[in-house]
């Protein structure tokens, strides 16, 4: 294929390393330093895929992140979409394909490593333009820790495509000095290839770097793919740079139709001339050195249309002396199509542009005139890059002067410098960039010896513009312009505009989200401001500033979900607890479940035993033998102090302070309201310490609810609160046959239920040796004891609770038999059967409820709410049909026969099978339910209803004769 | 995400502390002496200024302190922090909003 558009010299680009592409199946060559836009340009390649809604061709318009239309799905082991051309650099053998604006996501697992890193600086520098080099310059030679970001493989933003001079010399000979001088710099760190994507709360911003993307998309050995950069920064400079805004005229969505300062970086960074017989239109006088820069190339510049009726004599007179019509006043006001030239290289593009004058109020005064070409090289304006200064929540303000949002009222420790805050020349913007890092430094605590920045020419204040916001059509009126278009990649036209306008909206957010205006992969950065500016002519408001833009919302660019997960997926995404007992659990087959972030063992089947059998297995054996169960995930509190008692007696509903030591308790605690926030048994070990246990999944929740009040509402007491979940280990023993494992392990312990009895705990040393404590407590209504050890010694004391059961046949269960064993008693379990609407009264305890002393929640229960006798209640269900399951959660209502919309008498919030009772039950909240015992229920589902009876919640020994064995 | 300045810790990410709502909100001394709407009141009623705001937070992840920030809601620019424990780090400022 022919590099019929590379110039011969020049550009930052390396000729002495071709690389080999495809794009959409064909070959090309580039070269290193190009990126896939600039090589398919290179190849006289424009047109990259046809747009999303009207199939219209849609060439590159753009040479950064602001790019519309060049999408496309860079191939690799895994794929991926949604990549700009006009960001993705070159490597050998780089494969892609255009999309038209949506991309396919790849089922392969992406095998590469994204990874994150957390650092703090004294001043974060976003951008490395000449702002952004004078600003970290400054900065760094204060001493502070300077962090220097920017997107581009090398610094010097927009003078990487420029021809300016700093200190007598070209100015990336400057820009070389400065890298080198950062370099030197001790605390200075430069981030390349590295976008700042979020801008968030006191100065904490997110950088994504691509790190290995211009190698390949292969994993590079010993280094992540991409890094996602955690920075905190005392201070922020913005050097963020502009946006060369596109110009809304009829077909100005043609392939050649191109940004004027993206034309100029392709001829000179990239050595790369995107067309032979240029036009260029302006409403400012930057584009003036893009016609400059063609002319130099070898280009012919057929016309520069400058919209202001008076432009800059010096700026007119050299474009006249290059030999360039200057055409004032006027704009273009339509495009012709043709095939691409030379014939063969591609589908439509530009052939001729229509030009006519425009009056003082934009309509057409004069003739049309064709003037043919095969680029159209536009500048509708500057608008500066706002959009992290925006997410900063820093206000903007219409600048007249400049026809831009410029950044006003600063909402963090952050300043903008350059053309980020509407500075246009290149002196301006160095000598801002050196002021801005002095004083970012000085105010971090560094003060800086202010430097004047170099001298430097070839560029100077640009004269005031003349946007057009609407160039009219030449026939008919904006509910006609059906191809002025204001979003090239929404396909989103002034007439799209016009009839939000007549729909009746008027703010720039409805109309954006009934357009879909400035809602596509570029979140509108160069058009946002054009909209605008289309809006108020639309609208006839005064200034765009009347309208104002759209909330700027990160990330800036599209960001991979990959890279935001960073290391953090798969076994590391979330940390995993485990008890002591775990490499038993694992060698005996269990199968897990997730409680929280603690792996339990569900149940243990036995090989070709299905979930069903295995636990009606371990069920029999709790209720008929002896079963043993790991409760070490239990969350453990130790609560000392003096007044501990009473500290506990103001946060249960039931009384603490005279339970006597040796002995247990079960509590309820509530909230303010009222409602149950945890339960569980409380031992005391002596008079001054208690150890409280907590639901598994609740217990930092607990912990945390208990500092709260004994920190802001009790500071008095005399308490201290130690979370001990991890320091215990915890084997219940469980089931009528119990008591003589528990006599075996601990030889020195008397047993029997007069010597130790229920709701009891003894301290004794095991036949092993190891120190423990013995608790009577029971959760499934059987005989039990809890032996908790230290958690170094809890592998060692369960092997030795197995050895000493084996000859009683002792079955380990899991966390699904626990959950049968209890709801058979109607234990509930708080977050299961409960949601946070629920008090001890629902639950049918009023038992627990204290009467006779004060404790958090209770005022609650003489609200009329939580008073009233219709409160949904816990109640047990019966399917009638006893081999059928009610699925939890399904809801209840009265009537066999049921149409929507019916009223919902409660939900299923536990549902097992029973092996005891010999059927299926569950248990459920039911609206008064306690005074509907025996009446049927119907749980209409999908597959048929389900019918059931409403018993009390204790189905299984509801006397409590097995408790003792 | 904010940086909080524990009173006892110094500066942290938001991602080490628990959010307590409005403070200087007290558990009134007698419940019950209350009315239903008092009690009503002081259970579910806060204040959602745009501006100043005293709010606790926990050091959840750190020394699991309570304490008292005032916050902008607006800019969450932190403008005092506040230890109500004697001894906590010199340095806090009275928290007023």
């Amino acid at each position: 294929m022919t590099r019929s558009h590379r110039l011969p010299y020049g550009g930052r680009v390396d000729r002495s390393a071709p690389l080999r592409f495809t794009f959409d199946g064909v070959e090309y060559t580039g070269l290193r330093g190009d990126t896939l836009a600039s090589a398919l340009l290179a190849n006289g390649v424009l047109d990259v895929a046809p747009s999303l809604y009207g199939r219209r061709p849609r060439g590159i318009a753009t040479a950064g992140v602001e790019e519309p239309n060049a999408l496309v799905q860079v191939d690799g082991p895994c794929s991926e979409p949604m990549r700009l051309a006009t960001t993705v650099e070159l490597y050998e053998g780089l494969a892609a394909t255009g999309l038209c604006g949506l991309g396919r996501l790849d089922p392969t697992p992406d095998e590469t490593v994204h990874d994150k890193m957390h650092i703090h600086t004294d001043v974060l520098v976003v951008g490395a333009g000449p702002a952004g080099l004078g600003a970290a310059l400054t900065a760094g030679r204060s001493g502070a820790r300077v962090v220097l970001v920017d997107d581009q493989p090398e610094p010097g933003g927009s003078l990487l495509a420029g021809r300016e001079s700093i200190d007598g010399r070209p100015a990336l000979d400057w820009v070389a000095d400065a890298r080198t001088e950062l370099a030197t710099q001790t605390d200075t760190r430069i981030l390349t290839r590295s976008t700042a994507i979020g801008y968030h709360d006191h100065n904490y911003l997110l950088v994504a770097e691509h790190r290995t993307d211009h190698l390949g998309p292969h994993p590079v050995p010993g280094i992540s793919r991409r890094r996602l950069w955690h920075i905190r920064a005392r201070r922020v400079v913005l050097a963020t740079g502009a946006h060369e805004r596109p110009m809304v005229f009829a077909g100005n969505d043609l392939p050649g139709v191109m940004s004027a300062a993206a034309v100029r970086a392709y001829v000179n960074r990239y050595a790369v001339l995107p067309g032979r017989r240029a036009v260029v239109l302006t409403t400012n006088d930057h584009a003036y050195a893009t016609a400059l820069d063609l002319v130099a190339a070898g280009a012919q510049v057929a016309a520069l249309v400058d919209t202001r009726p008076k432009p800059p004599a010096d700026l007119v007179d050299r474009a006249r002396g290059a030999g360039i019509e200057v055409v004032t006043g006027s704009a273009v006001v339509g495009t012709r199509c043709g095939t691409a030239v030379p014939p063969g290289d591609g589908g439509a593009r530009i052939a001729a542009v229509r030009i006519a004058a425009l009056d003082a109020e934009d309509a057409i005064s004069g003739p049309i005139r064709e003037v043919a070409c095969d680029l159209l090289a536009v500048s509708g304006g500057w608008s500066p890059a706002v959009h992290l200064w925006s997410q900063s929540q820093g206000t903007t303000r219409y600048e007249d002067e400049q026809a831009a949002f410029v950044p006003a009222q600063a909402a963090q420790d952050v300043v903008s410098a350059g053309s980020a805050r509407g500075v246009l020349d290149l002196a301006g913007c160095l000598g801002d960039g050196f002021a801005a890092g002095a004083a970012a430094a000085a105010l971090a605590g560094f003060p800086a010896a202010a430097a004047p920045p170099p001298p430097c020419s070839g560029d100077r204040p640009p004269a005031r513009p003349r946007p057009v916001w609407i160039v009219p059509g030449e026939t008919g009126g904006p509910a006609d312009w059906h191809d002025h278009y204001v979003d090239l990649q929404r396909d989103a036209t002034v007439a799209d505009v016009q009839r939000a306008i007549r729909a009746g909206m008027r703010s720039v957010e409805h109309i954006k989200r009934y357009t879909t205006i400035g809602t596509a992969h570029d979140q509108g950065k160069a058009s946002g401001v054009s909209a605008t500016g289309v809006i108020a002519r639309l609208l006839g408001a005064r200034s765009p500033g009347d309208v104002g833009t759209t909330t700027y919302r990160g990330p800036y660019v599209p960001t991979s979900f990959a890279l935001l997960a960073g290391r953090e997926r798969g076994a590391l995404f979330d940390p995993v607890r485990t008890t002591s007992v775990q490499p038993w659990h694992v060698d005996h087959g269990a199968v897990f479940e997730n409680v929280g972030q603690w792996k339990r063992p569900r149940y243990y089947p036995r090989p070709g035993e299905s979930m069903a059998a295995a636990v009606e297995r371990e069920c029999r054996a709790a209720r008929e033998g002896v079963a043993v169960m790991d409760a070490g995930t239990l969350g453990k509190i130790d609560v000392i102090g003096p007044d501990a008692g009473e500290f506990l007696n103001r946060v249960y509903t039931n009384a603490f302070a005279k339970l006597a030591v040796g002995s247990a308790r079960y509590g309820v605690m509530c909230r303010a309201d009222g409602m149950v926030l945890d339960d569980g048994v409380t031992l005391r070990l002596a008079d001054d310490h208690f150890i409280t246990t907590t639901t598994t999944g609740n217990a930092a929740a607990v912990l945390d609810w208990l500092e709260e009040w004994l920190q802001t509402e009790w500071p008095e007491l005399r308490v201290r609160l130690t979370s001990v979940t991890e320091q215990w280990a915890t084997v219940a023993v469980v089931g009528p046959r119990s008591r003589g494992v528990v006599a075996a392990l601990a030889p020195d312990l008397d047993v029997s239920n007069d010597a130790f009895p229920f709701m009891t705990a003894r301290r004794t040393r095991l036949a092993s040796g190891v120190e423990a404590r013995i608790c009577r407590i029971s959760f499934s209504g059987e005989l039990a004891f809890e032996i908790n050890v230290a958690s170094w010694y809890g592998l060692a004391t369960w092997e030795s609770v197995i050895r000493a059961g084996e000859p009683l046949d002792i079955t380990p269960y899991g966390t699904e038999t626990m959950h049968v064993l209890r709801a058979e008693k109607g234990y509930p379990i708080i977050g299961q059967d409960t949601d946070g609407t629920v008090t001890p009264q629902d639950l049918g305890m009023e038992w627990i409820v204290s009467q006779r002393k004060q404790f958090i929640g209770r005022r609650s229960f003489r609200r009329a709410d939580t008073a009233r006798g219709d409160r949904r209640q816990l109640v047990g269900l019966l399917p009638v049909d006893p081999a059928v399951l009610l699925p939890e959660g399904a809801q209840l209502v009265a009537d066999a026969e049921v149409s929507p919309p019916a009223k919902a008498l409660g939900h299923v919030t536990s549902s097992y099978r029973s092996a005891a009772l010999g059927r299926t039950f569950a248990l459920a909240l039911v609206t008064g339910g306690r005074n509907r015992l025996g009446e049927t229920v119907y749980a209409p589902l999908p597959g048929g209803v389900i019918a059931a009876t409403i018993t009390d919640a204790v189905l299984y020994d509801p006397k409590g004769t097995r408790r003792d064995g | 995400m904010l940086l909080i300045a524990c009173p006892w810790c110094g500066e942290r990410d938001e991602l080490e502390f628990h959010y307590g709502g409005q403070a200087h909100v007290a558990h009134p001394a007698d419940p019950e002496a209350l009315s239903d709407g008092e009690w009503a009141e002081y259970l579910f009623v806060r204040d959602n200024p745009k501006g100043p705001f005293a709010e606790r937070w926990s050091h959840a992840a750190g020394c699991r302190r309570w304490f008292s920030v005032v916050r902008h809601t607006v800019t969450h620019r932190i403008l005092a922090v506040q230890s109500n424990h004697p001894t906590a780090a010199d340095g806090t400022k009275p928290v007023t909003a």
